[in-house]
């Protein structure tokens, strides 16, 4: 038997116009964690699609545990125990835990038909023996993400998988929840497992990691052990030259107060007696674990939550903002955390989606809407955020997550905003998409918007902030200096009311 | 000529096509053999329904031409006037339902929405003198009265249906199956109000025969008005859609509803309006098919809303919402006017149409799906 459990050899792959893979081998040896890494682009997932058979490579050979082998579906793939756990989870929502891992395959009884207690027993032996703590029987809908990911990596194991890929299973995670899955990962891989990882988060890489392959441009740069790199070092590998600086120089000044919220409280989300002042200028960062209120204060700030009582104060005047079209009046924008969900209108183009919120403006005579000026504002935006794109009328779908997010962000500079509420401004962005969405920031500081950011990553929020409110169970647990404070003093915070 | 356009940049909406068709040509050249192939495979599996109605077209024609019991070539202008003719009375529904379902929602009451206007049209207007009269003793109002009062009342019908749809979250397909069935009830009851038999109303003024049916002689052939009230309705869905705010917040709220709400779309009253202007099409569309059918039944539009939809998808409108255009839905109507006039040409018995129609259909909305299927 060969020293790896998984050989990817010389793989490549052709789509009409790109060369997706060019060559990419990848070796899993049993028992490790071996990181994947690259920029978006780079051709991570198609390898990946490669090796489920979702994608049909070209050239090149897989052999598991010494055997060719050749699928054609991801079904194949999980019964030969090659288990993947995706980045956005594919789960029947309305159907209960167990269902869920068993589906196609439920165990039946003698008589033909689905035996609920094996599955039960099975499905709590699973979770007993990974340690994770979720009643088999409660539906997938009443989950919080990393719960659905762990019935997900625990329906990776229900099928004896000797490989399990996570692509950016951290992505939605907080910390706490971090620590957990790596617990469930290492247990894994002490099984003997290999384990493929996919993620952007540098510190997590070199974390759990044995191995990292890292990739640009469909091409293998380099494959190394862990502990022999620096996130620096695998940064250069990533984009092919020195990034220096993750965050870009904070050059905006801080002047009077715009806004003032006094407890705001949310009528039917979890958001209990906020108050706070942003200024002019500043960025101000709003850390907190998931579920801590943080998105919920945001949507209550904008009108698309209903309030229940507090008062906003935009420069002195009290405001009532009950929908999104008087926040938007109000001079407020707000960049959704779920970019797929909130964000994006998929099947419409790039002037579409970027002149959406500001209709009134395109109006001649109150009668009609000039494509001219709609035409002059997408070229404003698509050179003003930089955005990468073959046209106009390109639909917005085809287009990388760092540029959508781009679109988005240009949608709203448009509606000429004072303040921004970005939420998760980053998600499932590139490193280099990453900074330029920073600087951007700094520069709209610099400009006299408040900026608002709400961040799970914690690095994040001391980069690129001046002060970070830590939210906890839907109430404000305290406010720190970002550059005096530490991850630890977050952390602290950010449990108080758990 | 085309040259110069496209230097001065004066018209974007040409130098655009051209760009594009300039990519096009430069990204098929990119491609390799294998590539050309899949390309053309594509291309044909794209364009298949086009394709086929282009087939069946040059079928009937050589059919008529060889044959010699027909009077004239099926591509003739009687014909093409005979198709455009059936097409625009088709057409008001058509529009109407077309916004609905980019809304990726879908009107069953459209039919009966337009029975309803055929059947307030029929009765405000029948001759003074008619003894058969529903409202016995009452002059026939004015025209534009009419036509107002019919698009009001509809306009409420289709507002009723939105509000249902914007606020409570209902399925449209329920909310309009509900008002379908409470419309054909109340059509029953008000049909026998005043005079009426309750079964059939005829006898509509000459004035209104004249200015609906009446024609102008065009081509040789005469073409009646409500063809010319078409192409007017056509222009002004194709201003709503694409030249104004509503027809705007529409494509979205079809592409994203969630994303628009939180853009600051109003995502009810989008809603709501374009089941009011879809209500008000039916409207309109009834006002014209009444002196046309001649005399109206409570189910006069029974059924009319099944090839209006049918149309819009021939015609491109994704049951996934967000996308279509109303040129889409022009095209759609004919050629489901076209396949019904070449069926009746070539002599095929009505029940084997309805098969033929149906499969069109199918064809349509697998080609149109397939667009949206992961490739795997």
């Amino acid at each position: 038997m060969s020293q790896y459990i998984l050989e990817m050899k010389d793989i490549c792959k052709v789509f009409p116009g790109v060369k997706a893979l060019d060559n990419v081998s990848l070796y899993v040896r049993p028992g490790t964690v071996h990181s994947l890494m690259g920029e978006n682009g780079a051709g991570k997932s198609t390898l990946m699609k490669c090796l489920f058979g979702i994608n049909i490579r070209d050239s090149g050979t897989i052999l598991l545990e010494g055997k060719e082998i050749c699928f054609s579906n991801p079904r194949q793939a999980l019964d030969h125990g090659v288990a993947m756990v995706h980045q956005e989870l594919n789960q029947v929502m309305t159907r209960d835990v167990m269902e869920n891992i068993w589906l196609g395959r439920f165990p039946k009884t003698k008589l033909g038909y689905i035996d609920e207690k094996a599955m039960y027993t099975k499905t709590k032996e699973i979770f007993d023996d990974l340690n994770i703590d979720v009643d088999p029987r409660i539906c997938i809908n009443k989950l919080s993400v990393s719960q659905r990911q762990m019935v997900e990596i625990a329906k990776a194991v229900s099928y004896n998988s000797k490989i399990i890929v996570f692509d950016e299973p951290t992505s939605s995670l907080t910390e706490d929840e971090v620590d957990h899955l790596f617990r469930i990962i290492n247990t894994l891989r002490d099984r003997g497992c290999g384990i493929i990882y996919i993620s952007h988060r540098m510190n997590e890489i070199l974390r759990i990691s044995d191995d990292v392959t890292v990739l640009r441009d469909g091409k293998p740069v380099a494959t190394n052990r862990a502990k022999d790199l620096t996130t620096d070092m695998i940064i250069k590998q990533m984009v092919g030259r020195d990034l220096t600086n993750v965050y870009p120089p904070k050059t905006n000044t801080i002047g009077g107060v715009t806004l003032e919220v006094k407890n705001l409280t949310a009528e039917y989300l979890n958001l209990h007696n906020v108050s706070f002042k942003a200024h002019k200028g500043e960025i101000l960062g709003f850390g907190g674990l998931i579920g801590a209120g943080r998105t919920e204060l945001l949507e209550t700030l904008f009108g698309v939550a209903t309030k229940k009582e507090g008062d906003v104060y935009k420069n002195g005047k009290l405001i009532h903002n009950t929908n999104s079209r008087i926040a938007k009046i109000n001079g407020f924008a707000y960049i959704t955390e779920e970019r797929r969900r909130t964000g994006l209108f998929n099947v419409l183009d790039i002037t579409a989606n970027t002149t959406i919120s500001n209709m009134k403006k395109y109006m001649i005579n109150h009668l009609y809407l000039s494509d001219k000026l709609m035409r002059i504002d997408t070229d404003w935006s698509i050179n003003a955020m930089r955005i990468k794109t073959p046209g106009q009328k390109t639909k917005i779908r085809s287009l990388s997550g760092g540029n959508q997010q781009k679109v988005i962000i240009g949608r709203w500079l448009l509606t000429k905003p004072d303040i921004l509420l970005l939420d998760e401004p980053t998600r499932g962005i590139d490193v280099g998409a990453k900074y330029e969405i920073y600087q951007l920031m700094i520069n709209l500081a610099n400009e006299g918007k408040t900026v608002i950011m709400v961040s799970s990553e914690m690095s994040e929020l001391l980069g690129v902030c001046d002060r970070i409110i830590v939210m906890s169970n839907g109430y404000m647990a305290g406010e720190v200096n970002a550059k005096e404070t530490t991850q630890e003093e977050i952390l602290t915070l950010a449990a108080k009311y758990v | 000529m085309a040259e110069k356009k496209k230097e001065t940049g004066n018209n974007s909406w040409f130098r655009m096509r051209i760009d594009g068709i300039k990519q096009r040509n430069a990204d098929y050249k990119a491609l390799d053999r294998k590539g050309k192939a899949k390309w053309w495979s594509e291309f044909l599996l794209r364009n298949a329904i086009y394709i086929i109605f282009a087939l069946l077209i040059i079928y009937v024609q050589i059919y008529s031409m060889t044959n010699p019991s027909m009077k004239h070539a099926f591509l003739s202008f009687p014909t093409l006037i005979d198709i455009l003719k059936k097409s625009s009375l088709a057409m008001f529904l058509a529009l109407g339902v077309g916004g609905i379902i980019v809304l990726t929602g879908t009107d069953l009451s459209a039919g009966y929405i337009m029975g309803l206007s055929m059947c307030v049209s029929a009765s405000l207007l029948q001759k003074s003198d008619l003894s058969t009269k529903m409202w016995l003793g009452m002059e026939p109002w004015p025209i534009l009265a009419v036509i107002v009062l019919v698009m009001v009342i509809c306009g409420i019908v289709g507002a009723f249906n939105g509000f249902f749809v914007a606020k409570f979250k209902l399925h449209p397909f329920i909310v309009t199956l509900a008002t379908q069935l409470m419309l054909s009830g109340f059509l029953l009851i008000y049909m026998a109000w005043g005079n009426g038999d309750g079964a059939q109303l005829s006898g509509m003024t000459t004035l209104y025969k004249d200015i609906t049916k009446g024609t102008v002689q065009m081509f040789g052939t005469s073409v009646p008005y409500y063809v010319f009230y078409a192409m007017v309705a056509v222009l002004i869905m194709t201003f709503i859609w694409n030249k104004t705010t509503i027809g705007k917040n529409m494509y979205a709220v079809g592409a994203n509803p969630e994303a628009a709400n939180v853009s600051g779309v109003n995502v009810g009253m989008t809603i709501i309006i374009v089941f009011m202007m879809a209500g008000m099409l039916y409207g309109f569309s009834g006002f014209i098919q009444a002196p046309f059918v001649g005399s109206v039944t409570p189910n006069s539009g029974d059924g009319a809303e099944l090839d209006a939809i049918a149309a819009c998808v021939i015609g491109g409108v994704s049951f996934t919402g967000g996308t279509g255009r109303i040129s889409g839905i022009v095209i759609g109507v004919i050629l489901l006017q076209i396949i019904t006039v070449a069926l009746q040409w070539l002599g095929i018995s009505p029940n084997l149409q309805y098969i033929i129609k149906g499969l069109i259909i199918l064809v349509a909305v697998a080609i149109d799906m397939r667009k949206y299927l992961v490739r795997k």
